[in-house]
């Protein structure tokens, strides 16, 4: 079963069309890089998916439900307020800057969708985010405020949280982008061990280290356009498509042929 | 190191102190303009004893209290009002937008003496209130002192703490909104759980101002009728004509609730400042 399904899907904000016609399906387990320029729409398609952003056209279906709408018999409903929040229990998100809850802590971070959205027991919760925590190696920053982690830290922590609300698929949003090198690593081991787990996982990204070592396809955009999808050691070793080739090199040429992925910068 | 310079620890050497001329001068001019304001006061013809008289006297203290009640009340009455009009200003719903920016214009739009007065004679323009099913009431019976008071007060300071509600919650991170979102969290569990918790950091020093003002407001309310501290002391002084000496009295319990309050705005600040390196003392 596909979790993800983009069909024709585009979007606009007002007259610049970010995604022009998006075709993408993801199955179940599946580990998904989105490679590509800076405004090749990979943010915009990762924030359709979990409804941040509506989409202008197509369709999109995400655990099998039509994502923001009702079909009644050959119209369509907009879903209110209540029910696009029960459609994004299905979705989970890293951001690129965190977003942590500047004002809890982080097991609350981690406790607090599981509590408010899912109803359970607050004590409950917060077992399953000191499991969690410890899982991403955070064990003795329970009770720290986003402040006082670093970004490596930060973005476990959020990297928890996501995964605390059990959803079907996780999206990242180049969850390092916003870090410094030295830092990268920490956060993409923890990823890789998510991966092992057989969640669906959906990351843009532009490590490309990553992409190869733990991804099942990968997908490059640019335009708004899905240009080239394969498996990883065919993208990233022999393109087809010419900008891929581009981008690859450019790439490459950045990180001065290191081929550790901690010491990578983008 | 080149041979040249001194062996020296700025740690360890004796520091001299800067003559500071203006720092002298003010502070002489002020401990000057002090006593000169003391001894005029001292000389003026203020019977200090009816001063202390009335100080902790029944009556002050009983209008005293009424100005606490009314603050409480008020504030209240507007902070609700605010709360509602701020998250209103963010709603999807055009007409309620419409009707929260109507809301601020009336009632910042006018005078708040105009206010408190329009309230008190409401009689004269609706003679009876009533409600289906509940029954009906003379208008003159319900809008006493009190009522016109609070209603006249928390109205019109809901629709300055508004604003102060909602720049609160502007300052918070859009990214604050979005992962809430991302975790399913409805609009009004991510204001009450994510936004206005983080909010409160940058409302309560101008909330603060606001009790304060508030506090100092309610001497309007004598306008109506309403038995506050300069309501109470007026009616003295228009009998023993101590005016001076009634005013100070007044002037004393201002001056000591006020204080009070800062203090528990120091204590909000430090308590909704946590998470925040910087916290709410800048």
């Amino acid at each position: 079963m596909n979790v993800v399904s983009a069909v024709n899907l585009s979007k606009s904000f007002g007259a610049f069309e970010v995604l022009k016609g998006i075709n993408l399906d993801i199955a179940k387990g599946e580990v998904v890089c989105i490679i590509g320029p800076s405004g090749s729409g990979k943010t915009t398609f990762l924030r359709c998916i979990n409804q941040l952003e509506s989409i202008n056209s197509g369709a999109l279906w995400v655990n099998g439900e039509l994502a923001g709408f009702r079909v009644v018999g050959e119209r369509i409903l907009p879903l209110d307020e209540h029910e696009i929040a029960f459609q994004r229990r299905a979705t989970g998100m890293v951001f690129q800057r965190f977003n942590l809850f500047a004002h809890l802590t982080a097991e609350q971070n981690v406790a607090l969708g599981p509590v408010e959205v899912l109803g359970q027991a607050p004590a409950q919760a917060l077992g399953t985010a000191r499991d969690l925590l410890a899982r991403v190696g955070l064990s003795q920053k329970l009770k720290s405020y986003p402040a006082e982690l670093s970004g490596g830290q930060q973005q476990r922590v959020a990297i928890a949280r996501a995964m605390a609300m059990n959803p079907q698929v996780l999206l990242f949003d180049e969850p390092t982008s916003a870090l410094d090198p030295e830092l990268v690593g920490e956060v993409l081991k923890v990823m890789q061990e998510v991966a092992t787990t057989g969640i669906t996982m959906v990351v843009a990204t532009h490590e490309l280290n990553f992409a190869r070592d733990v991804s099942d396809r990968v997908v490059f955009m640019a335009d708004g356009r899905i240009l080239e999808v394969g498996s990883p050691e065919r993208m990233l070793t022999k393109p087809h498509e010419p900008r891929l080739k581009t981008f690859l090199s450019a790439l490459s040429g950045s990180r001065a042929g290191s081929g550790d992925s901690d010491a990578q910068s983008t | 190191m080149p041979a040249s310079l001194p062996r020296l620890d700025i740690a360890e050497a004796v520091r001299i102190r800067r003559f500071r001329p203006l720092r002298l001068l003010l502070g002489a001019l002020a401990i000057a303009f002090a006593i000169f304001v003391f001894r005029a006061f001292a000389d003026a013809q203020i019977d200090w004893s009816v001063v202390w008289e009335y100080l902790l006297a029944r009556i002050t203290i009983v209008g005293l209290g009424f100005t606490i009640l009314m603050t409480l009340v008020a504030m209240m009455i507007g902070l609700s009002v605010a709360v509602v009009l701020a998250v209103g200003f963010g709603s999807h719903n055009p007409v309620t937008r419409w009707i929260c920016k109507t809301y601020v214009w009336l009632f910042r739009g006018t005078p708040q003496l105009l206010q408190l007065l329009l309230w008190y004679n409401l009689a004269l323009v609706f003679p009876i209130v009533g409600f289906p099913g509940l029954g009906s009431w003379q208008t003159v019976d319900l809008m006493g002192p009190f009522a016109a008071a609070a209603i006249g007060l928390g109205l019109n300071a809901g629709a300055y703490m508004s604003e102060i509600i909602r720049s609160g919650l502007l300052s918070v991170d859009t990214g604050q909104y979005e992962a809430a979102k991302a975790i399913g969290m409805t609009r009004g569990k991510t204001l009450r759980k994510v936004i206005f918790p983080q909010a409160m950091r940058v409302i309560i020093p101008p909330l603060g101002n606001e009790f304060i003002g508030m506090t100092k407001n309610t001497s309007l309310a004598s306008i109506v009728g309403f038995g506050e501290l300069i309501f109470v002391m007026q009616s003295i002084y228009f009998y023993n004509f101590k005016v001076i000496e009634m005013l100070l009295v007044s002037a004393f319990w201002y001056l000591v609730v006020t204080s009070i309050l800062s203090v528990g705005q120091y204590q909000l600040e430090k308590r909704f400042g946590r998470g925040f390196r910087r916290g709410g003392s800048l």
